[in-house]
């Protein structure tokens, strides 16, 4: 069986969450994987005070595991503290996807990871 | 008629990959027996360098790496053996040219090439009018895939100093009209420099550089069942003669002073250094195993696995196929994406059956561009190919659908 499909990832993939556009957000980003065509971006509105994600909404287009990874990642993010978000690492994103992946599928998986925290770099 | 489960016996990845269904050859071929036994004797019995050692296995190896040089000026129809360079790679042949033309181009001197290149017929031309300030041209291709002959022959005038294309497109297919492509360009400037790259054509169908009219042909070793780290350049000998040596260094002098140093002639001007000897000798097989299977059989089985697989794939709903319709018009290659479903994911479920497909641009980005699509999935096929195989990754696309369907 081809555990990279798996029911979870295929179902983020078919029925992203957290999909679109947010109207007032606090910091957003982008980034793209040329060699594959993959795009995304992220928006994220943040509580300022509590150093909180309250909110957040992504669009992209890619492969099974960057928009599933993308999709699983927006629900981890809310409500989570700045910080903790800041110190997310790679492995924590293998974990969520509950997947191994090869050398070459592994930047698909982080491309998530890596706008996230290109947007909190966006923060003032 | 070449019957690929024979073929499949000669190749021993084969018994080790036991259900491989491999349909990446454009990318790299698989290499038989007799390639790697005769990469391995170079090694096991003769292995001294060579041109320099007044001994029997310098002698020996000397005479084995040249005589591949025969073979390969017989297999395209050079004029001799001096025309032929041995290089790295394709993308070194085309670089070495690139160089050597590359030197005498002045500003108002124009390059024209074509939007279906692969990245090393692209880059090193774009790269080289860049750093120059000269027009740089590429020419379009029409809705089927094929190059456009009207609009690559309005680009061409007075100023063309070199034009670049591709013999067959790597993603595709497409078998460009080369010998009457190359009469309509030298009509319009008889004194442009035409290269046309083999990498997808050499292993493939019977090449005749005179007869086509070129100036410089290129291709690779491991993309016609030889080792990898070989290339060839061809170029008409007056040419490589007035060419600038590429690299300077040992084996490619006559003599060297203090304050200068004279080179040898084409082409060993252009072989600095110890070259791939194993490599090089294991090429002469490659060249022996195709000549006896022959050229026009070879392109057969490729015109039949390619007619079957066309046929297949047409029939699954979603998938698009890019590139010539009609198999006689194509080389053994289909790029194609299904509705909906990344090439990437396409080519990791496929692999869970053993089935090797590429995924991506293929080296030819601007291409993919050009077709509005980020990538594409590639299914290649050569002499080792069966329908089985074919069956294998119709079977495998299937699954790809039911599992995001």
């Amino acid at each position: 069986m081809d555990d990279l499909y798996r029911e979870q990832i295929l179902d983020h993939y078919k029925h992203p969450r957290n999909f679109g556009e947010l109207d007032h957000p606090s910091v957003a980003s982008s980034d793209n994987l040329v060699s594959c065509g993959d795009q995304l971006s992220m928006q994220l509105l943040i509580e300022a005070k509590k150093q909180i994600v309250t909110d957040i909404r992504f669009q992209g287009i890619g492969c099974a595991i960057s928009m599933s990874s993308a999709s699983m990642l927006t629900e981890v993010v809310k409500g989570k503290k700045i910080h903790d978000l800041q110190t997310l690492t790679k492995d924590d994103i293998l974990k969520m996807l509950g997947v191994k992946l090869t050398p070459t599928r592994l930047k698909c998986a982080l491309l998530s990871l890596e706008v996230l925290h290109k947007a909190l770099n966006n923060m003032k | 008629m070449i019957d690929g489960n024979q073929i499949k016996k000669d190749f021993p990845i084969y018994r080790h990959q036991p259900n491989l269904v491999y349909l990446d050859t454009t990318a790299t071929s698989l290499k038989p027996q007799q390639v790697i036994d005769k990469e391995n004797e170079y090694y096991t019995k003769y292995s001294a360098n060579i041109f320099r050692g007044i001994y029997k296995i310098s002698e020996k190896a000397t005479e084995e790496y040249e005589r591949v040089r025969e073979k390969i000026a017989h297999f395209i129809g050079a004029k001799s053996a001096g025309e032929i360079v041995f290089v790295r790679n394709a993308t070194e042949a085309i670089n070495l040219v690139a160089a050597g033309v590359g030197k005498t181009l002045k500003t108002g001197d124009e390059i024209v090439t074509t939007i279906m290149e692969h990245h090393s017929n692209f880059v090193p031309w774009q790269q080289r009018a860049l750093k120059k300030h000269i027009a740089y041209h590429v020419s379009r291709i029409t809705s089927e895939g094929k190059l456009d002959e009207k609009d690559l022959l309005g680009k061409i005038n007075n100023k063309t100093r070199m034009v670049a294309f591709t013999h067959v497109s790597n993603v595709l297919g497409t078998i460009n009209p080369v010998k009457t492509l190359i009469k309509k360009i030298k009509a319009k400037n008889p004194h442009c420099l035409i290269l046309v790259d083999g990498a997808q054509a050499a292993a493939h169908f019977k090449i005749d550089v005179r007869d086509l009219g070129c100036d410089f042909y290129v291709f690779s070793s491991h993309k016609m069942l030889g080792p990898t780290g070989v290339g060839v350049l061809w170029g008409r000998y007056e040419l490589l003669d007035n060419m600038n040596p590429y690299q300077y260094g040992g084996e490619m002098i006559s003599a060297v002073y203090v304050d200068r140093t004279e080179f040898k002639d084409p082409p060993h001007k252009f072989e600095a250094g110890t070259p791939h000897i194993a490599g090089v000798i294991g090429l002469g097989a490659a060249i022996d195993y195709l000549r006896v299977l022959g050229m026009d059989k070879v392109r057969q089985h490729e015109i039949e696995m390619t007619s079957y697989a066309l046929k297949l794939l047409r029939s699954l709903k979603g998938l698009k196929i890019y590139g010539p319709q009609n198999p006689e018009n194509r080389g053994g290659v289909i790029a194609f994406t299904i509705e909906r479903i990344h090439a990437h994911d396409i080519a990791q479920i496929l692999d869970s059956n053993n089935i090797c497909i590429r995924a991506g641009h293929h080296c030819a980005m601007p291409l993919h561009l050009s077709l509005d699509v980020a990538s594409t999935a590639r299914a290649s096929f050569y002499v080792y190919t069966t329908k089985e195989d074919i069956d294998a990754l119709v079977k495998g696309l299937k699954r790809v659908q039911e599992i995001f369907a």
